[in-house]
């Protein structure tokens, strides 16, 4: 008993050295009352430790609490990224000009960030319906904080208004069907869940019907939480109102625990074990509750409506925030072929995104911090202000779009590549028709940066040297992974390795 | 009067079966749902959605005490989750209830609708 405990207790080391952080942060708030730096410092070492630890966990899956939490290649990768995510907006906080005004006390911003990893790291290893709910609570609860965070802006307090009233619902919905499914199996472990639910859905309809039902609430809370139409009702307004680092980290770090969390649910809860007949890598899903059509008509309408409405807006922010949901869109696609293939090629894309979102919303931050506006007319004439800015926007708002030869279409290069090869064409064709309305907007964008307004002369914006760097960092993984892509993507098909799958 | 229905609700009590809590939790479900809809009142929506949340801790006591569809018998993994459950769920009130605070300090309202600088 001792031993399994102390077995479960070094896999949960990183989650530990988090807490931990996030208690020793706390306490220095409290004591270096004085201080700006002391609380970001211990947050960034916390963040760093934890993912060096994950780095070195085993590249073997592991159950450890009894089934509550999983700890597999599947779950480090997402950790990784939403650690390294984590680092990327503290990184971002220090230079923030909104947060650091008017002797704002930050303490707590930085604590709440480190709160809201360890939620999102949780996500990615729940194996269990009652810690999904823990951890997504965990990290909504960190969020509407953090959304709300400048709150003598109007925008904010909007912002985290909306967001802890959708927040509330959908998990409240996601609830009602865990106990739904709960009720049905009387399991909470997702791996018993799949074995329980043959012998339920022999009881017939009423059976396959409070199933159905019971998933397709739990979907909605999971969508939700990646910003999936129509539950991304709170997305832009969240997006657009809280502070940009915030909105960064949510689009990012937030959404992967999200996509963690649903493709390991929805994959070992209605794991059909009894086909053994597919090839290696692919598996097959249980009949009751058709997840696949669900994850379909979620996907197509996220990118579509995502996309559609991008076209409208005139706020960057506010733009940046539908190209999110439309990233979500594409990245849904992923999910419904049922085989490693499909889920290496999320969890490359993810990568990516992270890298060229971050990147376009920093640039972003740089320039509010500047001319003090998001709106896509006031980018009139920066290409000559700012050109070595404007160029790395262009440069990361191309690889969104998802053209060569940048990390972007390499991106979806999988994500299509994985569609085409299970049979999924005209779902391809739909996606590849978005990134064509993605680029209309986009490059809207970019003409107003470079082709307008250069006939006033402005005087050249200036870029701190730690700023140019930070952009450097985002800009060359943009930029070589286009090009130099195969180490990222054997690695992501060796993380595929997840909990209870074949 | 009075007390004969009283003994004879006594008499029926031992008859309470699962299906009757998924009654009277579905019933909280929907108006729950019902509140989060109609209401304007910030603080009405977020009572609508404990009610919700309730709704959904009936169950899984109610699962857990009776054993479920399919279970072997009854098991205490539902009471457990539903601990859970209160605990989060006044977490959760406590900073909407701190965010509402904020918006009626900034807005002088707490009606939803009106509460709306960022354009659709």
């Amino acid at each position: 008993m001792t031993d399994r405990l102390l077995h479960d207790l070094a896999l949960m080391v990183p989650e530990t050295v988090l807490t931990v952080t996030i208690i020793v942060a706390l306490v220095a708030d409290i004591i270096f009352r004085r201080s700006r730096a002391i609380v970001p410092a211990i947050v960034m070492i916390g963040l760093t430790v934890a993912g060096i630890i994950v780095l070195g966990q085993p590249h073997e899956s592991f159950a450890i609490f009894s089934g509550m939490l999983a700890v597999d290649p599947f779950a480090s990768f997402f950790k990784v990224l939403i650690l390294l995510s984590a680092i990327l907006v503290v990184v971002f906080s220090l230079g923030f000009n909104e947060l650091n005004a008017n002797g704002r006390k930050v303490g707590e911003y930085y604590v709440l960030i480190a709160a809201l990893t360890l939620g999102m790291m949780l996500m990615a290893g729940a194996n269990n319906m009652l810690m999904m709910y823990l951890a997504i609570e965990l990290s909504s609860i960190s969020s509407y904080a953090l959304s709300g965070y400048t709150r003598e802006a109007e925008d904010a307090s909007e912002a985290s208004l909306k967001y802890v009233i959708y927040g509330a619902l959908s998990s409240g919905l996601m609830l009602y069907g865990i106990s739904m499914i709960y009720g049905l199996t009387g399991h909470f472990t997702f791996s018993e869940i799949s074995s329980a639910l043959p012998p339920v859905l022999e009881q017939g309809s009423t059976a396959s019907l409070a199933l159905m039902f019971a998933g397709l609430l739990i979907v909605a809370g999971l969508g939700y939480k990646i910003s999936a139409v129509p539950f991304h009702f709170w997305a832009p307004d969240v997006y657009e109102g809280a502070p940009i680092t915030i909105t960064a980290f949510l689009s990012v770090a937030s959404k992967a625990g999200g996509f963690a969390l649903m493709i390991r649910f929805l994959s070992v809860s209605f794991l059909d074990s009894s086909v053994v007949t597919l090839g290696a890598g692919s598996w097959a899903v249980l009949p009751g509750f058709d997840w696949r059509s669900v994850v379909v008509a979620l996907s197509v309408l996220t990118m579509t409506v995502g996309n559609l409405v991008a076209i409208w807006q005139n706020n960057l922010k506010r733009l940046l925030a539908y190209s999110s949901i439309a990233h979500a869109g594409y990245m849904m696609m992923g999910l419904v072929v049922l085989t490693n293939e499909g889920i290496s090629a999320i969890m490359l894309y993810f990568v990516i995104y992270l890298f060229m979102n971050f990147g376009a919303f920093y640039i972003v931050m740089l320039i509010a911090n500047k001319i003090g506006s998001e709106d896509i007319e006031d980018y009139r004439g920066l290409g000559s202000r700012a050109p070595f800015l404007m160029v790395a926007l262009a440069i990361f708002l191309v690889s969104l779009t998802g053209l060569p030869p940048t990390a972007g279409f390499i991106g979806k290069l999988y994500l299509f590549v994985a569609l085409l090869n299970s049979g999924w064409v005209w779902l391809a064709v739909v996606g590849a028709l978005n990134s064509v309305i993605a680029l209309y907007y986009y490059i809207r964008v970019l003409r107003n940066v470079f082709l307008r307004g250069t006939e006033q002369a402005a005087a050249p914006l200036q870029l701190g040297r730690l700023e140019g760097v930070v952009v450097v960092l985002l800009l060359v993984p943009t930029v070589l992974l286009g090009l130099y892509f195969s180490p990222l993507a054997a690695l992501a098909q060796a993380s595929t390795k997840m909990l209870g799958m074949p | 009067m009075q007390t004969s229905l009283f003994n004879g609700v006594l008499a029926w009590l031992p008859n309470v079966q699962l299906a009757h809590f998924l009654i009277v939790s579905a019933i909280l479900f929907a108006l729950g749902l019902y509140g989060i809809v109609t209401r304007r009142n910030a603080i009405m929506v977020l009572m609508g959605v404990e009610l919700v949340l309730n709704a959904a801790n009936i169950n899984l006591i109610a699962f857990s005490r009776y054993g479920g569809l399919h279970a072997s018998g009854p098991a205490l993994d539902g009471q457990v989750a539903a601990i859970f459950v209160i605990i989060l769920a006044a977490a959760e009130a406590a900073i909407a209830l701190a965010i509402v605070l904020n918006i009626y300090n900034r807005f002088q309202t707490v009606n939803v609708d009106e509460v709306s600088s960022l354009k659709e």
